[in-house]
């Protein structure tokens, strides 16, 4: 009853022609962001925050339309996959195996049509399971005190960057960069200034924002100029987009599995979309009796992987907003607009700010039937979107990032400082450090060390207080094992990876 | 693998001078058990251990790109600053139109294509921004409108 009552809120939110209007722009722009090669969802949103803060918008608003923007993303990843065999997306990776041979056959058509029905399965049982999730675990992370929270951060950063990376030491120097940058301007404790060098800019700290844009957006567009804007031809032909009713039906269960799947992949912290839309395929594969099909335009291979990478964007919400610990990158990105606007995601945000949660959760079921819309009978829009040049495309999104930061700030020394950020981004990336751990240091650094000088202060200085609760030494354990387990589990996921290839 | 050492090395050098910066931070007035420097010296000491163990085990060497590639993402990035430093001083349309026609040379070399572009993108978005969203751009320089 509790959550019909929570609903109704939410939905006399969402449906102001306002928010309405805004989920509406925002999952046509998310559906364009996800579908251009190198703009996915985290540097989407990234330069989209900015504005949406210098517009005025009130949180509801710049969350629902954000969140409509990501959504829409994950939806519109899949089309440069199908069409172009580039991922818009990273978790878009899985849906070349079977949408690029399936569109080379003929069918383009009908992956298009396909995935995107898998996208609104995933990504409307997902918000299903956040509506259901989101509060019991609200309630769990009420006895959370500082050494939970501190072993929960650690996690997150574990598991992120465990899974992340190839190289554990790359994934651990990324979290300790992350953590050293916000470390940087006047510690909220004690009022002393740290790692300043005297410079005035910094005493506030680096804004999470500049850090965000100049790492993905800027770093982007030397990646584009380094490889000249190739490959950004559409290799085959889109006739006519009819619905494949059968084939719909016959990968209707192949749908449900995948969303399960992908939910709680991305409930994990740190895990995320990929993670998500890849164990969906497997699992797909593995079960199917057919084995030999996949890879070579298989329906259900592009069914699986789509239901589960927006099933896992859904999940990815779940720790995010009840513990504030984003379960991805873009999630991580979300959580800087929350902090951006002065509000703190964690259990206390259900029964503050039910208006905030509802009212996301109501645009986000909103949000999917928009995009079911969009995506399948006008998808023909969006391919034409593909072939702007990045000769306009990637100037035009550096432009927008100078203006999002410079309108935010006003100083020409954050300006600097993100494209310094940009061409660290392209070094770390060359060098296959991963940047998410980065941006969670960045935003979780000042919260962590929170949590851990509490811990020594209701204990007097005993390190033993760490790990005194049962919740506490479970978290240290998922956390050790999510760092360590991908050492012996990495072989296992080359070997079926190369399999798939070839 | 000599990639990977070197980075090992830089960031060996980076956690020594963010230990030591973290020695100098000033300890407050009543501090509490963990103070100010104790957490930036754990992290310090962990980027320390990463750097050695990427120096100890490297990866492969990355593809790196050719000199004249490497060139021109250097001039992108004398490009950028440029523009950082210019955006305020002489308003949003001059700067933008050549830092973005730039760009857009660097990604495909057209010369006129990309003039074309850079004029686009900076009254498009200058029409966009200025109009569409509120913000409080100058299209000119302050002092020329007198």
């Amino acid at each position: 009853m509790e959550l019909l009552t929570n609903l109704a809120l939410g939905f006399s939110v969402a449906l102001t022609p306002t928010t309405l209007m805004l989920s509406v722009f925002g999952c046509f722009l998310g559906t364009i962001i996800g579908a251009l090669p190198g703009l996915g969802p985290s540097n989407g949103v990234a330069i989209l925050i900015p504005l949406a803060f210098t517009l005025g918008l009130d949180a509801v608003s710049a969350l629902v339309l954000l969140t409509s923007v990501y959504y829409g993303a994950m939806y519109g990843g899949r089309i440069s996959s199908i069409l172009l065999n580039i991922p818009g997306d990273e978790p878009a990776v899985m849906t070349t195996l079977d949408g690029y041979p399936m569109a080379k056959a003929g069918q383009a058509g009908d992956a298009l049509v396909l995935s995107g029905v898998a996208s609104f399965v995933g990504a409307f049982l997902a918000t299903l399971g956040l509506m259901l999730l989101a509060p019991v675990l609200a309630r769990v992370a009420y006895v959370f005190g500082p050494s939970e929270y501190f072993a929960l951060y650690l996690l997150a950063f574990c598991t992120l960057g465990g899974v992340a990376s190839k190289n554990q030491a790359k994934a651990a120097v990324a979290a300790g960069l992350g953590l050293a940058i916000a470390m940087i301007g006047i510690d909220n404790n004690t009022a002393m200034v740290r790692f300043t060098f005297g410079n005035l800019h910094l005493y506030d700290g680096v804004d999470f924002l500049v850090a965000i844009v100049g790492l993905f957006a800027i770093a982007e567009v030397f990646f584009f100029i380094e490889s000249h804007g190739k490959e950004s031809a559409i290799g085959v032909k889109l006739e006519k987009v009819t619905i494949p009713f059968r084939m719909i039906k016959d990968s209707g269960w192949t749908m449900l599995k995948a969303s399960g799947i992908g939910f709680f992949a991305g409930v994990l912290p740190g895990a995320g979309a990929s993670l998500g839309s890849f164990l969906a395929y497997m699992a797909e594969r593995a079960s199917s009796k057919d084995k030999e099909s996949f890879g070579k335009g298989n329906p259900r291979g592009v069914a699986a992987p789509e239901a589960g990478n927006n099933a896992a964007a859904g999940g990815a919400l779940v720790p995010m907003l009840t513990l504030g610990v984003p379960g991805s990158g873009t999630t991580a990105v979300l959580l800087a607009l929350l902090m951006t606007l002065n509000i703190t995601p964690g259990p206390t945000l259900f029964t503050d700010r039910p208006d905030v949660v509802w009212g996301l959760i109501a645009s986000l079921l909103i949000a999917n039937v928009v995009l079911l819309v969009m995506n399948v009978p006008m998808v023909k829009i969006f391919v034409r979107v593909l072939q702007l040049p990045p000769m306009v495309l990637m100037p035009g999104v550096t432009m927008v990032s100078f203006v999002g930061i410079y309108s935010l700030t006003g100083s020409y020394f954050d300006l600097l400082l993100m494209v310094g950020f940009g061409v660290a981004g392209y070094l770390l990336r060359k060098l296959e450090v991963p940047l998410v751990p980065i941006i969670l240091g960045v935003l979780l650094g000042n919260a962590m060390e929170d949590s851990l000088r509490r811990a020594m202060v209701l204990s007097g200085g005993d390190w033993t207080y760490l790990f005194s609760s049962p919740i506490a030494v479970g978290l240290w354990i998922a956390g050790i094992a999510g760092f360590v387990l991908p050492f012996f589990m990495r072989g296992l996921y080359a070997r079926s990876k190369a399999g798939l290839v070839d | 693998m000599a990639s990977d050492r070197i980075f090992g090395l830089v960031l060996l050098a980076l956690a020594l001078a963010y230990i030591a910066s973290a020695f100098t931070i000033q300890t407050a007035f009543m501090p509490d058990p963990l103070g100010s420097k104790s957490f930036p010296v754990m992290i310090g000491a962990l980027i320390g251990i990463c750097g050695l163990a990427m120096i100890a085990k490297p990866d492969a060497e990355p593809e790196w790109p050719d000199p004249r590639s490497f060139v021109r993402l250097g001039f992108a990035v004398v490009v950028l600053v440029g523009y950082a430093y210019a955006l305020k001083p002489m308003g949003f349309l001059l700067p933008t139109a050549v830092a973005s026609g730039v760009l857009a040379y660097q990604i495909t070399p057209r010369a006129g294509l990309a003039a074309l572009t850079g004029v686009g993108l900076s009254v498009g978005l200058f029409v966009l921004f200025r109009y569409g969203l509120g913000l409080g751009l100058m299209a000119v320089p302050r002092g020329l409108l007198g």
